[in-house]
């Protein structure tokens, strides 16, 4: 206490003007115990819980409501066309360099990572093969599609949101048009063919950066990785990966319209919008990935 | 076209609630066929929700109401559609499409709706009403801009030329002169008389502008606290036997206005 008044004494004068003021509370820091929880916090992180649940099975829900009224909208099938070319270029002309960009060095990953231990045991025949493989049936899907929604799926999910917040979407249905007809459908379709082509161009430039890599760093001859392709893929290993764009597709687009066209609160509920989106569609994707692997091999 | 016979919008009781917090608290209210009433009130009272309801774009949680003779409590989103055709609506935002330039957001309830009996209009038929309604709203020259090149007055003159292209039995103006000039008020206000009359369309238009609404209307309703306290004349408004309207339409600091609603973004 003393060595706390002798500070006080030598300190300058403005300082002493901050040290005369009352102390700020403390906060309360409860006790560190090793006693079990109290009944409040148990309670506060059930409904928690709860609360997250619901607002998980509400947007569930909400999604499968969208895509029941997408599915309505088809039959029969008036789609309004301007609207799909529009979304069929912006989403999948736009999205071809990312693609490929990526694609490319993703297959030369691949041989990067099997390369020395194809080296190691002489099996350069199978380095094709490998990369190959967990190209079209994971890594270009999942890749692609993951980059399809962080570009195109945010970017779809912000225009949604501040049509929905600027009344656009009232809008329309004061004109007594269907904004899901009008705006979601032509969004839904052109996603998931957008994606599904995208997939095959990455599924090709992979398997070109592949061959590049293992010929470039590995020394691997353009015929040996051509014949390990063409050998050991088989078309089920091609058209597993396209079905499962086709499902990465529609989660992706579901999840971007849905929170566009539901979103609440002006520009802070758009960017809540697109972060929600872009989660959600992560999640499907990695769910719908494990599951399809599973049930179909 | 003829107005309907039946009433334009009739409220009956009607209630809106968002969350704890009572819009409208049993309003009713009837509009005369061919007739332009005004909706009045303070901030967040309300006013666009009732235009909302008149239009089916909200449901009321109780009450009825009738568009045109159709009774559309409870219709769900697919049995509006023909009511929807008949009803032009200005929205207090605008609501323009901003994926369009300003001649498409006009012509877009011609191309998806066709003419005032339904049926389809040639590009050309199109074109030429277009450019009609960009002239009448002084827009001419603008029509190639998309609207987020536009100021707030001029968005909200690409909306009235949206709302009145069809020739609607009913039209519904949120806010037509908020943003604008007086002159430019008055030229607008103008134009949707001498449409009302050429057309014979029932018309309610919210307004904070009392004086330049007064000179349009033939009756204002005052909604106060989710109520219609006062419907008279729109002449005499300002000597309106309420008041609360007296206050409010003489924008007086003191009177029985002062404990004001909480307000409510986007009533």
């Amino acid at each position: 206490m003393s060595e706390e008044r002798r500070d006080d004494a030598e300190a300058p004068e403005a300082e002493r003007a901050f040290t005369s003021l009352p102390p700020a509370p403390r906060p309360r820091i409860p006790p560190v115990t090793t006693a079990k929880a109290p009944e409040s916090t148990r309670r506060g992180l059930v409904a928690s819980v709860g609360a997250s649940t619901v607002q998980i099975a509400q947007e569930v829900g909400g999604i499968v409501v969208l895509t029941a009224q997408v599915l309505r909208a088809l039959v029969p099938p008036r789609i309004d066309h301007r609207e799909l070319l529009k979304n069929l270029y912006k989403m999948g002309n736009r999205s071809v360099p990312i693609v490929v960009l990526t694609a490319f060095f993703a297959g030369g990953l691949m041989t990067l990572q099997t390369g020395p231990f194809v080296k190691k045991f002489g099996a350069t025949g199978l380095a094709g093969w490998g990369a190959g493989y967990a190209v079209l049936r994971e890594i270009g899907p999942i890749l692609i599609s993951l980059m399809f929604s962080g570009r195109v799926g945010a970017n779809n999910t912000a225009e949604l949101a501040t049509m929905t917040v600027t009344e656009q979407l009232d809008g329309l249905r004061a004109l007594a048009i269907d904004p899901v007809r009008f705006l979601v459908v032509p969004r839904v379709i052109a996603m998931m063919v957008m994606l599904v082509a995208l997939t095959v161009i990455g599924d090709l430039v992979a398997l070109l950066g592949a061959s590049v890599v293992g010929r470039i760093m590995l020394g691997i001859e353009w015929s040996s990785m051509y014949y390990s392709f063409a050998d050991n893929l088989k078309p089920f290993d091609f058209l597993h990966g396209i079905y499962k764009s086709i499902a990465f597709g529609a989660a992706i687009a579901m999840s971007s319209c849905y929170f566009g066209v539901t979103v609440r609160g002006g520009a802070v509920g758009v960017g809540r919008a697109v972060n929600a989106a872009v989660v959600a569609a992560a999640v499907s994707i990695m769910l719908l990935d494990f599951f399809l692997t599973y049930l179909t091999g | 076209m003829s107005a309907s016979a039946a009433s334009p919008i009739r409220f009956e009781r009607v209630e809106k609630r968002y969350g704890r917090h009572e819009v409208l608290a049993g309003v009713s209210l009837d509009l005369a066929p061919r007739m332009r009433l005004g909706l009045i009130g303070p901030a967040a009272s309300g006013k666009s929700v009732m235009c909302k309801l008149a239009c089916g774009l909200e449901a009321p949680d109780r009450g009825r109401i009738e568009v045109l003779g159709t009774d559309i409590t409870g219709k769900r989103e697919h049995e509006l559609g023909a009511l929807r055709r008949r009803i032009g609506m200005l929205f207090q935002n605008y609501a323009l499409f901003d994926f369009l330039t300003v001649e498409q957001n006009v012509a877009f309830p011609l191309e998806q709706r066709g003419g005032p009996s339904g049926d389809k209009l040639t590009a050309a038929q199109i074109a030429e009403r277009v450019a009609e309604r960009l002239r009448a709203v002084g827009l001419a020259g603008s029509e190639r801009k998309l609207t987020a090149e536009l100021s707030g007055g001029m968005k909200k003159r690409v909306g009235i030329a949206r709302a009145t292209v069809i020739d609607a039995e009913l039209v519904i103006y949120d806010e037509p002169s908020a943003g604008l000039d007086p002159v430019t008020t008055q030229k607008i206000y103008d134009l949707l008389a001498a449409d009302q009359a050429r057309t014979g369309a029932a018309v309610l238009a919210v307004s904070s502008d009392v004086v330049a609404l007064a000179q349009f209307v033939d009756e204002i309703a005052f909604l106060y606290r989710g109520h219609i306290i006062y419907r008279g004349p729109a002449a005499t408004i300002a000597d309106a036997p309420d008041p609360i309207v007296r206050q409010f339409v003489r924008g007086e600091l003191t009177g029985p206005m002062d404990d004001l609603p909480p307000q409510r973004e986007g009533a």
